[in-house]
């Protein structure tokens, strides 16, 4: 009983299936007080069902959970929180038009009839600044940045006085300095006991904060080991149970002449002054902090904003790109950030997705669609990035996140793209799929085409890109070249220039 | 995630909500004819499909426009608008001319609606809320307020006459479903309205020029309301500027009924059909059972709160699957 008792929570022998599909396979987890446990795997692995049971929003079939050493059945998302453990979802549950304290205080306004507001927006600040950040409480949710929400969603779940904290690839939304920001968030809260269950894709981080890392695979354990004792390259072999050779494909390119170039842009104070040149072959990288204007000039190249000034050059000729129609005429394509709210039609199915962007390929003069040509290029596309879906007429729905993005991507490779965009191309997808999206960023680098590769995370820049801009406050603060690759460097740029 | 019995469970329940309209559509006839020995005869079964022809196209125009996430509420004031101007111009124009007329001006008027949608970014509420009363007011004007006959007597003929036993009008309707089913299915302007409603900002982020959808579904919502106003002046042989009265909210009626989203990117030709069907047998054989007209709008709307929450997912599971992935 004694070695009970030194773990906060206890899950042995869970199972759960959803129809016939085992989701978790007798596994058993536990987590020590004032411990940053991670759980990884890849998409489908489990942990996301795992931590569904144990925050209360799905019920085992078998296998029991103690917390303190006491046996619980957790019932209800509520009974999780009053046994202290409280989640942090990837997809924040925010009310947009209600103030950030209220929304901190949500659950507990709902009790009171008469609000003081002083008071509410005092106890709010006091919540955000304990864990690190500035915050105007007063201020509409929906106006904030993706990361200050990820911000006020864990305020949310601290106000509860929990001891056990669910977090949910809590870093797919933040650059790496905001990242800098959290960790140091989870190493106070470790230091007040608080357990910390940390599930992620970006397995730097796992080196950075984690005590004990468990990999999933197909619900089931692969493993349970302290950080200190473990390589990425391990972590992968465990978490895809294969070797991942190089997570970073090498590509073989003979990188020609200039295939864009970008004058003078300008947008008032989002962005100023950025002039870049790319060459076909080139994989161009573009770091910054989220807000640092890296967003709204890809956008602005591609015609989905307005700008003020600057000119866009096509193989040395200048184009004028006011629209997206124009932009994707003169074979420019974006991949935009957020896959679901700006690159997947919902309501469409995987081929019509697909065939969205050039419709003519699959219609005759009068405008209408040929289905049996939209099959064709589609179950031709998505064997070519290796799409997993029963058929091409599967819903864009049931598809797992990396899956979706290789849907968004495929669109462009419907069409004769020579400059492709991509924004934050990996966020949210797991190892297996990020290594076949760096293989797609490849080819189409081999067949001469223009890739721009936006991310926060530097790694995978440092691996992919021939040549790095450095942005920062809507300006180019420098350029590095591939041997000055290193975090420092770029750091250093970012910083610089304040 | 799922094996397959599960997958076959849910598809029984999706099928189920898929075809609740025509479930419903047919539990109605059935009840009807049970009801009343006058309901299942050809008299007055065709004299119904007759009546439902300007309901119907008009709910095919709404369902368009709602597939994009608009709605349009000017539908109703388009068929006095076009009724009366089908008897005022047939007193100096010929029909052909007469016709084009007609529809060009409610062209043009869906034009205009939908170019304050699509590119004055004007809410679609606001903007055919405007709409109704301006051609409401334009009837009014034309027509000075008095019902004026319609004097040509193809177009008597046309609205009243049968060919192989059913109505003309009726075999004008059944094509004009067909078409947009097929309009709907098989063309890019139908998948792309559909796009459109699902995620604008996907659609134009693919380089595709999402206004000329939106400005589109207006002037084919208007157009068909016209026809419709067309074939109700035809039929009593009168143009008048109150024709039409509160027919927008039939037809959104019958498009929800249709399982249709209002917030756009869902819904199916044939499901406004029968709800455009549900509506109409609703009401005649509450006529046939002689139930007064106030009783019979209050289970019109029972009767719609039921199909739609039928087809409304159940809350609770369905909310946490969604937020899995």
């Amino acid at each position: 009983m004694n070695s009970e008792r030194e773990y906060r929570i206890e899950m042995k022998a869970m199972s759960k299936s959803f129809g016939g599909i085992h989701a978790l396979k007798n596994v058993s987890f536990s987590v020590k007080p004032g411990e940053i446990h991670c759980l990884v795997g890849e998409n489908g692995a489990g942990k996301s069902t795992l931590m569904k049971i144990l925050s209360g929003a799905y019920r085992m079939d078998s296998g029991s959970i103690k917390v303190d050493g006491e046996d619980v059945k957790i019932t209800s998302p509520l009974h999780a929180i009053q046994l202290g453990i409280g989640i942090v979802y990837q997809e924040f549950e925010l009310a947009d038009e209600l103030s950030v304290a209220e929304n901190i205080f949500l659950e507990s306004l709902r009790k009171k009839s008469i609000i003081n507001w002083k008071k509410l927006y005092a106890d709010a600040d006091e919540i955000v600044r304990e864990i690190g950040f500035e915050i105007d409480t007063s201020i509409r949710t929906g106006s904030l940045s993706v990361a200050y929400k990820q911000i006020v969603e864990i305020s949310k779940v601290i106000s509860k006085n929990i001891k056990i904290l669910i977090l949910d690839e809590p870093t797919a939304v933040l650059n790496d300095k905001e990242a800098e920001v959290l960790f140091g968030l989870l190493r106070r809260l470790r230091e007040r006991d608080v357990s910390i269950i940390y599930i992620s894709h970006r397995l730097e981080e796992v080196f950075k904060i984690g005590d004990t890392i468990t990999t999933l695979r197909d619900g089931e354990i692969t493993g349970v080991n302290p950080v200190k004792e473990m390589t990425i390259e391990r972590i992968i072999e465990l978490m895809i149970g294969r070797k991942l050779a190089d997570i970073y494909p090498k590509r073989d390119v003979v990188i020609g002449e200039e295939g864009l170039r970008v004058e003078g842009f300008s947008n008032g104070n989002v962005y100023q002054d950025i002039s870049f040149t790319a060459r076909k072959g080139e994989v161009l990288g573009i770091s910054g902090l989220v807000g640092s204007g890296r967003t709204e000039v890809a956008r602005a190249i591609f015609g989905a904003d307005r700008r003020r000034s600057g000119n866009v050059y096509l193989d040395g000729k200048m184009v004028n790109l006011n629209s997206t129609v124009k932009a994707v005429r003169s074979s420019v394509a974006l991949i935009p950030e957020n896959r679901k709210e700006q690159g997947l039609v919902p309501d469409l199915n995987i081929k019509q997705n697909i065939t969205i962007t050039d419709m003519g390929k699959v219609t005759n003069s009068f405008g209408v669609i040929s289905d049996k040509k939209e099959v064709s290029i589609a179950t031709k596309l998505a064997g070519m990035l290796k799409i997993k879906a029963e058929s091409v007429e599967t819903s864009v729905f049931s598809l797992s996140g990396g899956n979706q993005q290789k849907v968004v991507i495929s669109k462009w490779f419907n069409t004769e793209a020579k400059v492709i965009i991509m924004d934050e191309p990996t966020r949210g997808v797991d190892v297996g799929a990020k290594s076949e999206i760096y293989r797609l960023i490849n080819e189409l680098a081999a067949e001469g085409n223009v890739v721009i590769f936006i991310s926060s995370e530097m790694m995978e820049l440092m691996g992919m890109c021939d040549r790095l801009l450095v942005m920062s406050e809507g300006r180019i603060k420098g350029e590095l070249s591939k041997e000055k690759f290193s975090e420092k460097n770029i750091m250093q740029l970012i910083l610089g220039g304040q | 995630m799922k094996n397959s019995s599960m997958k076959k469970s849910i598809n029984w329940l999706s099928l189920f909500k898929e075809n609740i309209t025509v479930i419903v559509m047919l539990i109605l006839f059935v009840v009807s004819s049970l009801l009343s020995e006058n309901f299942l005869t050809s008299q007055n079964i065709f004299n119904l499909l007759r009546q439902l022809t300007p309901p119907t196209l008009i709910a095919m125009g709404m369902l368009f426009v709602i597939l994009t996430g608009g709605i349009d509420l000017s539908v109703g004031s388009v068929v006095a608008m076009a009724s009366v101007f089908t008897a005022h111009l047939l007193r100096t124009q010929h029909l052909i001319v007469t016709l084009f007329l007609v529809l060009l001006a409610a062209a043009a008027f869906g034009a205009f609606n939908g170019y304050l949608v699509a590119k004055r970014r004007l809410a679609p509420f606001v903007v055919t809320l405007a709409g109704m009363t301006i051609a409401r007011g334009i009837a009014f004007i034309v027509s000075r307020g008095m019902p004026e006959r319609v004097r040509n007597q193809f177009l008597l003929d046309f609205a009243n006459n049968n060919f192989l036993g059913i109505p003309l009008i009726v075999w004008f309707a059944l094509v004009v479903v067909v078409i947009l089913v097929l309009i709907h299915k098989f063309t890019v302007f139908g998948r792309f309205v559909q796009a459109v409603g699902s995620n604008e900002t996907a659609v134009k982020l693919s380089g595709i020029n999402s206004n000329i959808y939106k400005i589109g579904v207006y002037v084919l919502s208007s157009v068909l309301a016209a026809i419709g106003g067309i074939i109700i002046a035809s039929r009593v042989g009168m143009g008048s500027p109150l024709a039409g009265e509160a027919m927008e909210l039939s037809a959104i009626a019958a498009v929800v009924i249709g399982g249709a989203s209002l917030s756009g990117g869902r819904g199916r030709v044939i499901n406004t059909l029968m709800g455009v069907w549900v509506l109409g047998m609703i009401g005649n054989i509450m006529n046939l059972l002689n139930v007064p007209s106030y009783p019979q709008q209050v289970f019109q709307g029972i009767i719609i709160i039921i199909a739609v929450l039928l087809q409304s997912d159940r809350k609770g599971k369905d909310i946490q699957s969604s937020s899995n992935r």
